[in-house]
């Protein structure tokens, strides 16, 4: 599947319910899912920088394609980044780079794409799109 | 005399709206308070028939806002009682006011000199003294607390020495409500003449404050956070001490005379005012303080004690949550969190329900590392809230315990 692809299947996902309600018990329910990542793993080096929750997140290579994983110590950012990560892994660098990530909006969580919400969707997505400049620099 | 909850709630246009549709209910207080009509329309009336530029001007619009300005400062000056008028100095906020007289102590502080803090202390007074201490050589020392969130007074006549040369502390803590024991601070450092600031910006919104009694050096506060506008606040310093202190910015209205050769500074309170200074947050402050006045403060403290006890019972008999700050004297102040429940999910379901908290570290991460947890959630109450509000709050927190359950 392609980004624009998995973006899409989250969208429909999203499209069953119809209150704010569901839909956080639903990404509460993404995030318990997340499988994270185990402590000793959790370094400064992959902390997505955020003054509320921590984020983390590991990137891996298989080929050309990147894979991303993800843990914060708030579940509804746990679901959220699992999302990011959804859409995101299994993807060049290339496509990751070029990517337009419309998911969020569509699924109605604009006000985690505002700037004030440190920890929101924003700096997730520049995290990856570094280690993704990373990659095509062959820094990992 | 009680309080007039409907008739108060009716002066603050901002409550009366929605948010994710849902009634709102307010408890950030103690980030920053809202504003009272009496307060939106002197600014907008400033700007709308008053504005000049003050001080200096001859003709009649610069006059009257002068007047108008000085008039707020001794508005000021007698709601803290302080002995004269020029020891109130307009600033921009509790921070700036930290600012300013940190900013004056580096003329003061030397290698092996001390500058005596508590762990109960918001950033704005820990960072201006690690600045001022990295400046001079002097060293930051920090009264400790106990689990309840009260200083360990013993630690800090232990920690109060020849060596120290202000200790800077604050009045009410912002993170856990807890209102510290000032008088004997301030008695215990005036044995040794040792000066004290104290940071009033969670205090002045809950009680009355009367620098004369408390014999502190320094008191600093917001008016934001006392129902007044953002950017304005107030620095009262001892006329002496303000004297001592070299200004803090260079510039217009804080000068004698000005040549290439030697510029003569101002005489108080203009030598620490320079440049325009933020004329419609004075008189916006002045309506604010007039406004509590006439509610009376003593009112104001007791209500909200009511419904800091009524909170605090209610969020006791919610199973897993846990109030951090149980110090005999509190305001109406109450961080808590939910056992395994991380305080931003707390607060992204309470704002989904109308709800309005702060939730994270509250510019005290010492605090948070003393207690070994990631942040909190904190209602703070203001004396618009109400009971009801906090059976809101309650029956959200239910919520949020079954969403994350």
């Amino acid at each position: 599947m392609t980004i624009k692809e998995r973006q899409d299947e989250l969208i429909e996902e999203f499209s069953m319910f119809d209150d704010w309600m569901e839909k956080y018990e639903y990404i509460i329910d993404l995030g318990k899912d997340v499988e994270g990542i185990s402590d000793d793993l959790k370094s400064d080096d992959y902390i997505v920088q955020g003054c509320q929750s921590r984020v983390w997140l590991i990137p891996s290579k298989e080929g050309e394609q990147l894979h991303f994983q993800a843990d914060s110590d708030a579940i509804i950012t746990k679901g959220i980044v699992g999302m990011v990560v959804r859409v995101l892994s299994n993807a060049t660098a290339d496509e990751i780079l070029k990517a337009d990530l419309y998911f969020v909006e569509k699924i109605g969580l604009k006000e985690h794409l505002s700037p004030t919400r440190s920890n929101g969707l924003v700096s997730m997505i520049k995290k990856i799109k570094t280690y993704a400049l990373a990659y095509l620099a062959k820094a990992i | 005399m009680k309080i007039n909850i409907e008739k108060i709630r009716k002066d603050f246009p901002v409550l009366h709206q929605e948010v994710n549709g849902k009634p709102l209910v307010y408890f950030d207080n103690a980030a920053s308070t809202q504003k009272p009509k009496v307060v939106i329309d002197r600014i907008a009336n400033y700007y709308a028939n008053e504005h000049s530029n003050i001080h200096r001007g001859v003709h009649s619009l610069s006059a009257a806002a002068t007047e108008e300005y000085e008039a707020a400062r001794k508005t000021v000056q007698a709601h803290l009682n302080a002995t004269h008028d020029h020891e109130i100095i307009f600033t921009k906020g509790t921070t700036d006011g930290i600012n300013l007289v940190a900013n004056g102590f580096r003329s003061i502080l030397k290698e092996g000199d001390e500058v005596l803090i508590s762990e109960l202390e918001h950033h704005s007074n820990i960072v201006p003294w690690q600045m001022a201490c990295e400046g001079t050589g002097a060293k930051l020392k920090v009264i400790p607390i106990n689990d309840q969130g009260e200083w360990i007074m013993e630690e800090f006549h232990n920690l109060l020495s020849d060596r120290t040369k202000l200790v800077a502390v604050n009045h009410v803590s912002n993170a856990l409500g807890t209102i510290n024991p000032v008088e004997e601070v301030i008695h215990a450092a005036h044995s040794k003449n040792i000066p004290v600031l104290l940071d009033g910006a969670q205090a002045t919104p809950h009680m009355g404050v009367n620098v004369q009694d408390l014999d502190c050096e320094f008191y600093a506060l917001s008016g934001h956070k006392l129902f007044g506008p953002t950017g304005i606040g107030v620095l009262y310093g001892k006329e002496d001490w303000l004297n001592k202190l070299p200004p803090y910015q260079g510039g217009g209205d804080m000068i004698k005379s000005v040549s290439f050769e030697k510029t003569t500074y101002n005489e108080l309170p203009f030598k620490f005012e320079a440049g325009t200074p933020n004329i419609a947050g004075v008189l916006g402050l002045k309506s604010a303080i007039d406004y509590v006045t006439a509610i009376g403060l003593d009112v104001i403290a007791e209500y909200e004690q009511e419904l800091l006890e009524y909170g605090t019972e209610k969020l006791s008999q919610i199973e897993g949550s846990k109030i951090y700050g149980t110090a005999k004297n509190k305001a109406s102040v109450i961080s808590f969190l939910l056992e395994g429940i991380h305080p931003y999910d707390t607060g992204t379901i309470l704002d989904k329900l109308g709800i309005a908290v702060r939730t994270g570290h509250h510019c005290t991460e010492p605090i948070m590392t003393r207690f070994g947890i990631p942040g909190t959630v904190r209602a703070s109450f203001a004396f618009y809230n109400t009971k009801e509000e906090i059976d809101k709050l309650y029956d959200g927190i239910l919520r949020v315990k079954k969403m994350f359950g």
